[in-house]
């Protein structure tokens, strides 16, 4: 049987991303990667912690001053129901429903740009503030810790987009049903990520 | 890499049980989903209501630590067979992260 013959939901595997050689190997060294970029953040958190509220004499910023938690609890939601729907995306994917996972796909996109525009929102407000990258040591490692973050959404963001692109006209095959299912998995790690962002740095911040 | 793909076609009873298995998998996904929701409003609430931080700390992480673990083995199916291999690299991961952190947070110091 060839990887990109037509199925239909009857004859479509119970697990399509699993039933390939290939299939298999990318969602592995996908966990391996995953493992890689858990020990990324860590070394960026671990920087923050040890920066935290660290700066030149007198520095004025602290996180108990500068962190609003309306807005970290906005995009805590935004991002924590774009991983559902991105689970319903891959429901409907192993369900043979390929305009089901890639509407499911575009819900979960347009969820992770409102993220990604309130990112943006509260960075140019901190920098109006005058607390920029280089202004102390804890800008640095706060703006490289959350902007880290932030480049793996859009990346995640453009993943899905080129991958509901690319695929539009081709319908679901054992070909890209793998990499539907390891874009997903990246997605569900932005959030695991965000979750400590924002136990650790928005919520330890604020308690005095 | 195997281009040859074998596929077993399901029967219908084997089709419509496993259609119902995975609608009652869904439905297990959003009640982790209403876990996590639910666990991220007490975080904000307890932070809100300016506990003592030795009690706040603890807890917030607790949640943390509890939603990452719905996260990586519902959502990211880890609690299904064959995924030894790929606990086994996050885990080495994991451990590597929590040497790192303690360490910067004990140790290390200006």
């Amino acid at each position: 049987m060839n990887l990109k013959s037509k199925f239909t939901p009857q004859s479509w595997p119970e697990h399509p991303e699993l039933s390939t050689a290939e299939g298999k190997n990318k969602v592995v060294g996908f966990w391996i990667f995953l493992g890689g970029e858990t020990v990324l953040f860590a070394t960026l958190f671990a920087t923050f912690l040890a920066l935290k509220n660290k700066g030149p004499s007198g520095m004025e910023f602290t996180t108990q001053n500068l962190f609003e938690l309306p807005l970290a609890f906005i995009m805590t939601m935004l991002l924590l129901t774009s991983s559902l729907t991105s689970v319903y995306a891959m429901y409907h994917m192993k369900n043979y429903n390929f305009k089901g996972m890639q509407a499911w796909l575009a819900i979960t996109v347009l969820l992770g740009l409102g993220f990604l525009g309130l990112e943006i929102y509260e960075f140019t407000h901190y920098v109006h503030e005058g607390f920029t990258f280089s202004q102390s040591a804890f800008g640095s490692s706060f703006y490289t810790l959350v902007g880290t973050h932030g480049l793996h959404v859009v990346i995640g963001l453009a993943w899905i987009v080129l991958l509901m692109v690319r695929n539009a006209g081709r319908g679901l095959n054992l070909y890209n049903a793998p990499k539907y299912f390891i874009a997903s998995l990246y997605w569900h790690f932005i959030d695991v990520v965000w979750v400590f962002i924002f136990t650790v740095v928005y919520l330890m911040g604020v308690i005095k | 890499m195997s281009h040859d793909v074998h596929v077993e076609a399901r029967s219908e009873e084997e089709y419509k049980y496993n259609r119902r298995k995975a609608s009652q998998a869904m439905r297990n996904q959003v009640t982790v989903f209403a876990i996590m929701i639910f666990l991220t409003f007490v975080a904000f609430a307890t932070v809100q209501a300016g506990f003592s931080a030795f009690l706040v700390v603890p807890l917030i992480l607790l949640f943390a630590g509890v939603q990452v673990a719905l996260q990586l083995y519902y959502f990211m199916h880890l609690s299904e067979k064959g995924t030894g291999i790929m606990q086994f690299f996050m885990y080495s991961g994991m451990i590597v992260a929590f040497t790192m952190i303690l360490a910067f947070v004990t140790i290390i110091w200006w």
